[in-house]
């Protein structure tokens, strides 16, 4: 489903992926892990569009998403790390221009909308405005929403960021759901260890823009003598802390954060 | 086409929602409608120009749907801050689409802020010749598109909420003061009269001016060629920036 082959992207001098290869088959669930500023964000913004590689080869159900960007588009969905729901407008209405952005038919558009509100549990808030919905609805909206155009992938960027225990439990067994009732892949990242061990079937440990490590979670660990699979992570790739240089992503980040009212 | 419809409605739907935001705007143009209008109005006439509120009012919702289009294309930001943007963006969707939606439904909204307006001068005593409402329609609707497309543009550009100000203090102001909304263009200082021969809001005031109340300074062929052809640069070149912007 994602075939990718000595990848590499460079910003001026600096590399921030280089020369990745690894597949991702259909219907499973891909976790990539990685320190902060390891270049798990850079190969998702390849692999869906929104940057181009500077060499190496992207492959999407078959397709090149450089060259066929609109029908690989089609063919994901994305949850970003960040929120990208439209506050003023109700769950249904995001749902809704979501699918006319994709051009799902209305009457499919209704039932799969109903279907994964009721899913997510938020058919009883459908007609709330998202800004009264808090960080965990939200989230569960935006992943419901990445499901309704029937995506083959859905690539889950740091899903789970900032919810309780609880939610991100229970966010996990939908996503599982999903995966076995409609075959859909998912790559995700996240930091959280033992999500990761919990629901992917494979996973790829990228370090300093390569791939340091990829197998299945017992793998891992068998390979670095390991119990958890965190200990396996840090085993690979050191315990020093990484700063991200604060870009201006996150500087927005930080005002968005600002400019979001209160409850 | 879907596209177009669901993002202009999107608009249409936020416009209603935010009924402070509608009333809020509502304060400006009403000050300056009473403020200005009874208060020099008696000056005006002393100086043989005739009725003042009858002059302003065409000058007053030209700056409502200034304001109202400049600031939804600014809006633009907000969908970058909250994130929307991305939604879009990553939609398979040509992206022009996605410009010409955004534009449309926030010119959209701007023409009903302008028609709120019409209401208020009215009420305030402004008499219109009847004939002329849909040469007025026309001219609201020229200005709502080119400033809603140039806030578009600036807004493609502008990366936060900082240059905002900026952009208020030393493009929004000055449009509005130059244009001639206020105050007639005849016999004005020669480099107010150049400033304000290249303000295109000038052109719509005038338009609109001249449809609503026959008084008119550049003339309807004028304004109307002179309006039209600052929209298309101003859609082209947001199409462009918005084209440009990178997540």
């Amino acid at each position: 489903m994602i075939r990718v082959e000595n990848l590499t992207r460079s910003f001026g001098e600096i590399e921030a992926v280089r020369d990745i290869s690894f597949n991702v088959a259909r219907g499973e669930i891909f976790a990539f892990l990685g320190p902060n500023g390891a270049g798990k964000t850079t190969t998702i913004k390849m692999l869906t569009t929104l940057l181009r590689p500077t060499s190496g080869k992207v492959e999407i159900d078959g397709l090149d998403p450089a060259s066929h960007q609109h029908e690989v588009r089609q063919r994901f969905g994305i949850v970003f790390q960040d929120a990208s729901l439209d506050d003023e407008l109700t769950a249904w209405e995001n749902m809704d221009l979501h699918g006319a952005l994709y051009g799902v038919p209305r009457k499919i558009r209704n039932e799969r909308i109903d279907m994964l509100l009721k899913l997510f549990e938020l058919s009883d808030r459908r007609n709330d405005p998202v800004k009264q919905f808090s960080g965990g609805m939200k989230r569960r909206l935006e992943i419901a929403r990445s499901l309704l155009h029937t995506p083959a992938i859905i690539f889950l960027d740091e899903p789970t960021l900032g919810l309780d225990p609880q939610t991100r439990n229970q966010m996990w067994s939908q996503v599982k759901k999903l995966n076995e009732e409609e075959r859909v892949t998912v790559f995700l990242t996240t930091h959280y260890m033992e999500e990761a061990d919990r629901v992917a079937h494979r996973i790829a440990i990228i370090d300093h823009g390569r791939i340091v490590a990829q197998g299945t979670s017992a793998e891992l660990k068998q390979q670095t003598n390991s119990e958890t699979l965190e200990q396996a992570f840090l085993a690979l790739t050191g315990s020093s802390i990484r700063d991200e240089g604060a870009d201006a992503a996150a500087a927005m980040r930080t005002m968005a954060r600002m400019f979001r009212r209160p409850r | 086409m879907t596209t177009i419809y669901i993002l202009w409605l999107r608009q249409l739907k936020r416009y209603v929602r935010s009924r402070a935001r509608m009333v809020a705007s509502l304060g400006q143009p009403l000050l300056f409608l009473l403020g200005l209008g009874f208060g020099f109005g008696p000056v005006f006439q002393k100086a043989g120009q005739g009725n003042y509120i009858q002059f302003l009012a065409p000058g007053v919702i030209g700056m409502t749907i200034l304001f109202t289009s400049i600031f939804s294309g600014i809006e633009l930001i907000f969908d970058r801050q909250f994130g929307f943007l991305k939604e879009m963006l990553v939609a398979p969707v040509p992206r022009l689409l996605i410009m010409i939606g955004r534009t449309l439904g926030g010119a959209t909204v701007a023409m009903l802020q302008g028609l709120i307006v019409v209401l208020i001068c009215l009420i305030a005593g402004f008499r219109p010749h009847l004939s002329a409402i849909p040469a007025g329609l026309l001219y609201m609707a020229l200005i709502a598109i080119l400033f809603t497309a140039l806030g578009t543009a600036i807004a493609s550009v502008l990366s936060d909420f900082q240059g905002f100000q900026f952009v208020m203090n030393f493009l929004v102001m000055p449009i509005f003061f130059l244009s001639g909304a206020l105050f007639p263009l005849n016999n004005v200082p020669t480099a107010l009269g150049a400033l304000a021969a290249i303000d295109p809001l000038s052109y719509g005031v005038d338009g609109l001016r001249q449809s609503l109340t026959g008084i008119a300074h550049f003339g309807g062929a004028l304004d109307l060629t002179v309006l039209s052809l600052v929209s298309a640069v101003c859609l082209l070149v947001g199409a462009r920036l918005f084209n440009r912007i990178q997540l």
